[in-house]
């Protein structure tokens, strides 16, 4: 148990270096040094340029944590239902509805600052709950695959949200009027402490949904309920737990997490609501964050972190002559490597131990009674 | 004679356990040759060694008198060893011969040639008289037929000695006759048969000689004839083991548990059970016995609400049960022994102490306002394995996979015992057990009944019906056939009807 535990930690990790050294035989395949990759990256992560040239400069680092909001976010929303037993790739539509919930509270509802968008933030996310609870139904009642009916409603939600956010009025089809200041998750102690970068408020939040998840699914009665549906449902349905009701709910969590990210962008990134000509890859990032942190909250949190700097490190790649692109490639790597868990346990067992004791045998052994 | 197989003074240890602790095994060329032992003993990874998927720490093989090292199963098979799993290796939508002869196929041209391949395996079959139409797909027959294509699969690549890895656990009584009819048969051709198994009716029907492992020790090498099964079992259990359930005389009270006219549909959506009536009483163990498919998993199902019901009623000391959800059941007395451990009673991917709490982790003390508690689950989890003997490498933090099956099994008994139904069901609570292990679970029964509940035994297996029950009800096709006093019967009369060919008014 401690021992596959490290392994948790051990296979994200070399996957992460493994997918960073690709990323750099890739570029020096296209002719280019790949220590630029490895400036921009420091430099996005710490501010610090490592080149010497100019001194430090946090707007990088609040950028960086901007981009990982969301996207923690949406992977906590496929970390949740995914430990359920569900695979909720429409988080994407459920942000996008999030964001329209908030948009309207924005909008349309008067309140002081603090206040004002804490409601859009919880408006954000019954709306990504109750868009999640769609599938959640279908999948619970007549046993369709929530794969699929979440796929299609990504696209309803799109020009669903694309339509609605044009009756609040728009100047250019492409925009909301500008909310009330007292709406915003916008701060400016924090744009002040990182040079001018956007990070907000929407960071406490994020916090609390780290913290609330890992709670949840850990400690909690129901996280445990949630658990034993995800593994097993015959045996949950033996202890009499109601199946199909777990199903909902949890749709309906993974929901209200993709909707809070909805509201940290439009609350905290922009001031405005946005017409999107087409999706943003949040819940498709989402799926590869939850993945690389292995569904647990701190995996989460932390992949997010990673993720958040490859998004934010192009940019600087790019004005160091390093296609963007390779960020992608990296992040593509990364989840292949996780994905090949099994082959990099073997690889493990072999380089660390000679005389065939392997763990993986013994789980073999394990594994068959 | 020679020893065609010598695996001499093998260790092998896995993190935590000493699976094989210097185990000495002499096989004789054409010989039967049992391994012996508990779940865990060590029996499977000393023929997976032989069978090269593990790698001894130490310790030596020789096959035919030649020192070997067999690195993987390619290794194996080149040496003539072929080994038939405990589950089966078949892919289900292709025939028999198509699955006996992949990898070796037999090829025109570029083309495979399945004609010769259907020839083949017909020679094959019939030379050790195993009978299987070879066109037939896999997913047509039974499971006794694809146990016998595993085997062809083996004598296909020419294999001498024959590993049977628990080969008995999934076959039906006539099934196993004819296995073990197939085995004689594979000696008299020359063949060599490693049996391995812990049951010891089966050791005495069919093997010359029979190894015994103890904990990953050897306790000895026996020639059959002169072992009585009592002697095997306790070298297997290291002490005697009763066979016979030490039991009083029932004292039968009001009726808990009564099912009345009960239907219900099976997976086909066809009347699985049609029209059952049952009571059981307090302090009385009813056995429902029957061969495979004929209606008791669907009972079981129904009673413990985990499959709706079409007509009839269940009434649990007086409440009407039908319609209500499991969880109404268990809080209004209800237990379930359920059949199926792996798909039921546990949830694998918890730990040991996660899966002891399924049914009480909202109650106090094991979870107060909707947060569990770790420290009560573990305390409660460090009291069941103590007074059940569930033995695990890691306590209560042993992921419930890893426990060996026996011990898995405990581990639901315990907890549906500890909960202290009124009325506990209990379906198969023994399969796959070891001696040691079966008499304890039986002996936990009693002591349920004893204590004035209502238990109503499911089981396939007659002898276990046979010692526990007090009153025997036998189903066939969906029906109650018979019902009959368990000290007035034997297994000739249960046979009959539970074939069908006799009834009983009941």
């Amino acid at each position: 148990m401690k021992s596959s535990k490290r392994l948790q930690l051990i296979v994200p990790i070399i996957a992460v270096l493994l997918g960073f050294v690709l990323g750099a035989i890739v570029i020096t395949i296209t002719g280019k040094s790949p220590g630029g990759m490895f400036l921009a990256m420091g430099r996005t992560l710490t501010g610090i340029d490592f080149t010497g040239r100019t001194g430090i400069n946090l707007r990088y680092v609040g950028e960086f944590i901007l981009q990982a909001l969301p996207i923690t976010l949406t992977g906590l929303a496929v970390a949740f239902a995914f430990r359920t037993g569900l695979f909720n790739i429409g988080a994407e539509g459920q942000l996008m509805v999030g964001s329209l919930a908030a948009v309207a509270v924005a909008l349309m509802v008067k309140a002081p600052p603090v206040i004002h968008p804490i409601i859009g933030i919880l408006a954000a996310m019954a709306a990504g709950a109750l868009w999640a609870s769609i599938p959640g139904l279908l999948k619970a009642r007549f046993n369709v695959h929530e794969v699929v009916v979440s796929i299609m409603m990504n696209y309803t939600a799109l020009h669903f949200v694309n339509w609605s956010l044009l009756q609040f009025g728009s100047v250019d089809r492409v925009k909301t009027p500008e909310f009330p200041p007292s709406a915003t998750l916008k701060s400016e102690f924090l744009a002040n402490l990182t040079n001018g970068s956007r990070l907000n408020w929407g960071i406490i939040p994020v916090i609390l949904a780290v913290i609330i998840f890992w709670f949840v699914v850990e400690k909690t009665t129901f996280g445990y309920r949630l658990r034993a549906v995800g593994f097993n449902k015959d045996a949950a349905r033996y202890a009499g737990m109601k199946v199909e009701q777990n199903i909902v709910l949890s749709m309906m969590i993974s929901g209200a997490f993709a909707g809070l990210a909805g509201a940290v962008i439009t609350l905290g990134t922009f001031n405005f609501g946005r017409v999107l000509p087409s999706f943003e890859g949040y819940g498709m990032d989402g799926i590869a964050v939850a993945l690389v942190g292995g569904n647990h909250a701190l995996g989460v949190f932390l992949s997010g972190l990673l993720f958040g700097m490859l998004k934010a490190a192009q940019p600087l790649m790019q004005s160091q002559g390093i296609p963007r692109e390779i960020a992608s490639i990296i992040q593509a790597s990364i989840v292949l490597f996780v994905a090949m868990k099994l082959g990099i346990e073997a690889a493990l067992e072999f380089f660390t131990r000679k005389n065939g004791n392997s763990r993986i045998v013994s789980r073999k052994m394990g594994g068959k009674k | 004679m020679a020893y065609i197989i010598e695996m001499l003074h093998i260790v092998k240890t896995f993190p935590g356990i000493r699976a094989n602790d210097d185990v000495t095994l002499q096989v004789e060329e054409g010989s039967i040759h049992a391994l012996l032992g508990e779940n865990g003993a060590g029996k499977s990874t000393l023929m997976s060694i032989l069978f090269g998927l593990y790698q001894p720490d130490s310790g030596v093989i020789k096959v035919r008198g030649k020192e070997v090292k067999i690195t993987d199963p390619n290794a194996a098979n080149e040496l003539g060893i072929g080994m038939v799993h405990q589950h089966f290796k078949l892919v289900h939508n292709f025939t028999v011969a198509e699955n006996i002869v992949l990898g070796l196929e037999p090829k025109k041209g570029p083309l495979i040639d399945i004609a010769s391949a259907e020839k083949r395996v017909a020679e094959i079959s019939k030379r050790y008289g195993l009978e299987v139409d070879p066109k037939a797909k896999i997913e047509d027959i039974t499971v006794g037929m694809q146990q016998r294509v595993e085997i062809l699969k083996m004598l296909y690549r020419n294999a001498d000695i024959l590993i049977f890895d628990e080969p008995t656990a999934v076959l039906t009584p006539q099934e196993i006759n004819e296995l073990m009819e197939i085995m004689r048969r594979l000696t008299a051709e020359g063949k060599t048969v490693l049996l391995i198994t812990h049951k010891l009716k089966e050791i005495k029907a069919v093997a010359d000689v029979c190894t015994v492992l103890r904990r990953g020790r050897l306790v000895g090498t026996v020639p059959v004839k002169d072992a009585t099964e009592a002697q095997l079992a306790e070298m297997m259990v290291g002490r005697a083991v009763s066979f016979s359930v030490n039991k009083k005389p029932a004292i039968p009270g009001e009726v808990l548990l009564e099912v009345q006219d009960l239907k219900v549909k099976n997976s086909k959506g066809l009347l699985g059970v049609k029209g059952v009536s049952l009571k059981v009483r307090r302090g009385e163990i009813l056995g429902l016995c029957g061969i495979d498919g004929n209606g008791q998993t669907e009972l079981v199902y129904a009673l413990t609400g985990l499959a709706p019901v079409e007509g009839g009623k269940i009434l649990l000391n007086g409440k009407d049960i039908t319609h209500l959800p499991v969880k109404e059941r268990l809080e209004a007395g209800l237990g379930h022994i359920p059949e199926d451990r792996h798909r039921h009673g546990l949830v694998l991917d918890f730990r040991l102490d996660e899966n002891l709490v399924v049914h009480n982790f909202q109650k106090r003390p094991f979870s107060k306002l909707g947060v569990l508690d770790y420290n009560s689950i573990r305390a409660n989890a460090e009291r069941l394995i103590k007074e059940f003997d569930v033995r695990s490498g890691e306590g209560p933090a042993t992921p419930s996979r890893s426990l060996s099956g026996g011990n898995q099994q405990k581990a639901i008994v315990a907890r549906e015992i500890d909960r202290s139904p009124e009325v506990l069901i209990v379906a198969q609570p023994t399969r796959g057990l070891d001696v040691g292990a079966i008499e304890y679970i039986h002996q936990r029964i009693v002591e349920e009944r004893d204590k004035g509940k209502a238990i109503l035994l499911v089981s396939l297996e007659l002898d276990e019906i046979l010692d526990l029950s007090d009153r025997i009800a036998v189903i066939f096709n969906g029906e109650i056939v018979a019902e009959v006093d368990a000290a007035k019967t034997n297994e000739n009369e249960l046979g009959l009807y539970m074939a069908g060919s006799m009834r009983k008014a009941v």
